[in-house]
């Protein structure tokens, strides 16, 4: 597991404790709990307004909470400035000061610390080290790429050495290629300076390949708080199973202990279903957990389907099944090997499984896919 | 833990962030600015329109002395008289301007630079030039008199031909602003779909630039309508608001009726300032980000006509202003043309002589000085302070009113407010100091949006960086902001030293003996006969401004050159 610093019945680093925020008559925040531990990496996942920035700003003190309180190492912070806390902050426009030199930006806060010229020096370039740019310490941010802004940024950001390190969508500002990088060298960093921190994202795949643990949240609330693997795996609400890659939603009805009827197919699930017969809920699945291989009309949840479109994406194809000879309402991914075995193309009439242990069952409220 | 835990209650208490040092700093300073404005702009208005309530022994009469003001027709003609030659200015300047500016932004025409520099020279003249420079020119002595057929300068005529000179070049340079970015694509679709050019000219540039051309309307609209220097000097018998404050005031000491007058000339300003903010608050950004920069292309025909228009009209501003300079150099109009330095010894016209001058200069020198740290600071203030949303309120409020208040209502309230004999801030009473206040506060909203603009461009985020490095917002702003901002602080102080340097109407209630201003002097010495005088001193402004400008541009480049390498990349 990545659980990196997580120490098994360790206090939490950072404790937030019911914390909510209000804007006017639109709460940004409703009743957040959460801990994060000494040495975590987290990320903040959702869509733009779920509240992951106001959280943070929050955290930072940037933005005060309405109420709530929030304790970071043992001390409660909930009413400080943020001059008085104690964190490191990134942005997503790097925030640079153009008019100072690379070494100025990232000596900023050493200078006023009063340390001797020397000492800044050898901490500045250490930094620039650790980031990577050992030679840009004399240009100034505007002679640098977007990726070296961040890392600049990023050194600053460490200079004093903060226990908490804030990063509000650092790789958003980048094209598609140093955001994958720099991906990887962020995660390097943390793990060998192993500062706490917490990152704000609405890229999932960023959430998915940082995180130690993910904080998914919507409309102000958390929705689910887990490692990639079980947000991934077991997602905790449909909402989560939607942001979170892709997921095929079936509406349908409870007849039973682990049965759901969907349109004229009754289906099998594993887990516990909460609400009781006769009740809506939605199903779940994601395309890859679909099978096709050596599947018999008496394999649990055998579908016969037509396959409706095949979409070519490199290493696999996405491909639309229609159930019943009606609109395509399943979308499954098969690895390349498995449709030139199996000849899938347009048109052709098969069976799939909806493994049961893959199902997931979501009570469904009006709102809901 | 010897108490039992406290039940969970539904609702928490609020919480209240801990001030910091720097919260505490910046809200004292907001106070500050709040307090100044107070004692600068808003008492002084009170004081004013309580008096226009009030008889001469100080009792309060109700509406008494305005039913006198709309009783008596002598009066009221004035409102008017004033109301006409400002429609008349707008509706003259602003076409002109707006096919100057077309021509200087989407043609090919050539001397495009000379043309912009030309047109901008008034701004750095007393509005007085062009009035002292049409009576040599239409006068009873002027040598093109005979074009007049008879009719005399003296009067709405003289008083509609001064405004246009001299509001050409603010018009022009808000239209040069509204015209300058337009997305290339817009006209090549309608191009492909096959419009022509007159309906791309209405469907297209125009709407593009609606908002400058209301936005310019307004603004002719108010400086005429508030301009005193004019209609004293050319006006002759027609009389208008600006100058019926300065008779009431001046000539027969009726600070009632006076204050009377003011409040009628502050409502055509109130009006025109708040219909304008209300439809710039509707403007939306036409540009997006993604907009292709329109590239004009050569048309010969359209290039050579607008460039003929832009001689006529260059030519034409350069008259005024060559005529000006000609007659400050004359010996004795119109009998005895040669020329001399004798105008200028303005010892012999007027007691002050080159005092005046002088005045003139310490006055725009600590106005400039002063003026852009006030706006700087207080800009800063109310664009990074953080909370204390009513005390920032308020003081964005105080910062525009300045821009609806003539300049003449300000300095009367100044009379009233601090020649009170209960005002602790008397002294300041017949001094520079209240002469370089009157003039900052009359100046201030231009630059406080030219500052806000400028801190608005900065990353937001820098106070936060600040605080996450436990570094004082005063360091941020010494080593950050301020360089940063460095060059529009230069056009603020810019700004403040010509409008100190070229403004009548402010001043004229406000000068003493000891503190006489230049462009006062202009007005007594015509009073007096000397209008060689009057003229020599309104180009003494005009070198004086201009030196003070071209430094300025001089100076910008050099700093862009060392202190803001960093911009280049």
């Amino acid at each position: 597991m990545k659980h990196a610093g997580v120490k098994a019945g360790a206090a939490p680093y950072l404790r937030i404790e019911r914390l909510t925020k209000q804007f006017g008559a639109f709460t940004a925040l409703k009743d957040i709990s959460l801990e994060i531990f000494e040495g975590e990496f987290v990320c903040f996942l959702g869509p733009s307004g779920c509240g992951k920035t106001t959280l943070l700003r929050a955290i930072a003190g940037l933005d005060i909470q309405t109420s709530g309180r929030i304790f970071q190492a043992d001390r409660e912070i909930s009413n400080l400035p943020a001059s008085k806390r104690d964190f490191g902050i990134v942005f997503q426009s790097y925030a640079l000061f153009p008019n100072l030199t690379v070494a100025a930006n990232v000596a900023y806060g050493l200078v006023s610390r009063g340390l001797p010229k020397v000492e800044i020096a050898t901490r500045v370039s250490e930094l620039l080290q650790l980031v990577g740019l050992p030679d840009a310490g004399r240009k100034y941010p505007a002679q640098l790429s977007g990726g070296q802004q961040q890392r600049v940024a990023l050194a600053r950001a460490l200079a004093l050495s903060p226990g908490l390190l804030l990063l509000d969508e650092p790789l958003s500002a980048l094209d598609a290629r140093v955001r994958a990088y720099l991906r990887v060298e962020i995660r390097r960093l943390h793990q060998r300076i192993g500062v706490t921190t917490i990152m704000v994202t609405h890229d999932q795949e960023e959430a998915l390949t940082m995180a130690d643990r993910i904080v998914v949240m919507n409309h102000g609330v958390i929705e689910q708080v887990g490692t990639p693997t079980e947000v991934y795996r077991r997602p905790a609400s449909a909402f989560v199973a939607d942001f979170v890659g892709t997921t095929n939603f079936l509406p349908g009805v409870v007849l039973g202990p682990g049965v759901v009827r969907c349109g004229s197919v009754d289906l099998a699930c594993d887990v516990d279903i909460q609400p009781g017969p006769g009740s809506d809920v939605t199903l779940a699945i994601r395309p890859e957990d679909i099978v096709v291989r050596n599947v018999a009309a008496a394999h649990p949840n055998a579908l016969p389907v037509r396959v409706a479109d095949v979409e070519f994406l490199g290493s696999f194809c996405r491909v639309g099944l229609a159930l019943d000879g009606g609109e395509p309402s399943l979308v499954a991914d098969f690895s390349i090997n498995v449709v030139r075995d199996l000849a899938i193309d347009e048109g052709k009439q098969m069976l799939v499984a909806l493994p049961p242990e893959r199902l997931r069952v979501f009570p469904r409220a009006p709102q809901t896919p | 833990m010897t108490t039992a835990a406290a039940p969970v209650v539904a609702s928490l208490p609020v919480a209240r962030r801990r001030l910091d040092r720097d919260d505490v700093l910046m809200r004292l300073g907001i106070c500050l600015l709040i307090g100044w404005m107070l004692v600068t702009l808003l008492l002084p208005l009170w004081v004013l329109l309580s008096k226009s309530f009030q008889n001469q022994n100080g009792d309060f009469v109700g509406l008494q002395n305005y039913l006198h003001y709309f009783s008596t027709p002598a009066l009221f003609e004035s409102v008017w008289n004033s109301l006409f030659v400002a429609v008349l200015s707008t509706a003259i300047v602003l076409p002109l301007a707006f096919v100057y500016a077309y021509a200087l932004q989407r043609s090919c025409m050539r001397w495009k630079g000379l043309f912009q520099a030309l047109a901008l020279i008034p701004i750095l003249a007393p509005s007085l030039l062009p009035a002292i420079s049409f009576i040599y020119l239409f006068g009873n002595q002027g040598f093109l008199k005979a074009l007049l057929f008879g009719g005399s300068i003296y009067g709405a005529g003289g008083i509609v031909l001064s405004q246009v000179f001299y509001c050409f070049p603010h018009a022009l340079m808000i239209l040069v602003a509204a015209l300058a970015m337009a997305d290339a694509r817009l006209y090549e679709a309608a191009d492909a779909l096959g419009a022509s050019k007159t309906r791309v000219f209405f469907t297209v540039t125009l709407p593009g630039a609606k908002y400058g051309v209301i936005s310019a309307g307004f603004v002719i609209f108010t400086l005429v309508i508030t301009d005193f220097g004019i209609a004293k000097v050319i006006g002759g018998r027609f009389n208008v608001l600006a100058t019926d404050i300065f008779k009431q005031v001046i000539g027969q000491q009726n600070f009632e009726m006076g204050a009377v007058v003011g409040f009628i000339l502050l409502i055509p300003a109130v009006v025109a300032f708040t219909a304008d903010r209300i439809t710039q608050r509707r403007q939306v950004a036409l540009l997006s980000a993604r907009a292709v920069p329109l590239q004009p292309r050569p048309a010969p025909r359209r290039d050579w006509g607008l460039f003929a228009f832009c001689a006529v009209v260059g030519g034409l501003i350069f008259g005024v202003l060559a005529m000006a300079a000609w007659a400050s150099f004359v010996t004795r109009w119109p009998y005895n043309l040669s020329l001399t330095l004798g105008n200028y010894a303005f010892g012999e016209f007027d007691s002050n002589g080159w005092g005046a001058y002088w005045n003139s200069v310490v006055l725009a020198s600590w106005t400039a000085v002063i003026g852009s740290l006030v706006v700087f600071v207080g800009a800063y203030l109310l664009e990074k302070t953080r909370g204390f949303a009513w005390g920032r309120g308020i003081a964005q409020f105080m910062a525009m009113l300045p821009m609806a208040v003539p300049g003449l209502v300000l300095g009367l309230a100044y009379i009233f407010f601090f020649n009170a004999r209960s005002n602790p801030l008397g002294f300041i009473y017949a001094t520079m100091i209240i002469l370089v206040v009157n003039s900052i506060t009359h100046f201030y909203t231009v630059c406080h949006l030219t500052a806000t603009t400028a801190l608005k461009q900065l990353d937001p985020e820098f106070e936060a960086v600040s605080a996450s490095l436990k570094v004082s917002l005063l360091r941020t702003m010494a080593r950050v902001t301020f360089p940063v901002c460095l060059p529009a602080v230069l056009d603020v102080s810019i700004y403040l030293f010509v409008n100190a340097m070229t403004t009548v109407s402010a001043v004229i209630f406000l000068y003493s003996t000891d503190t006489k201003l230049a462009a006062v002097s202009i007005i007594n010495m015509d009073e007096a006969g000397f209008t060689a005088a009057a003229a020599a001193m309104a180009m003494a402004i005009v070198a004086m401004s201009a030196a003070v400008k071209i430094t300025h541009v001089l100076l910008t480049r050099r700093l862009e050159r060392t202190t803001q390498a960093w911009r280049r990349r």
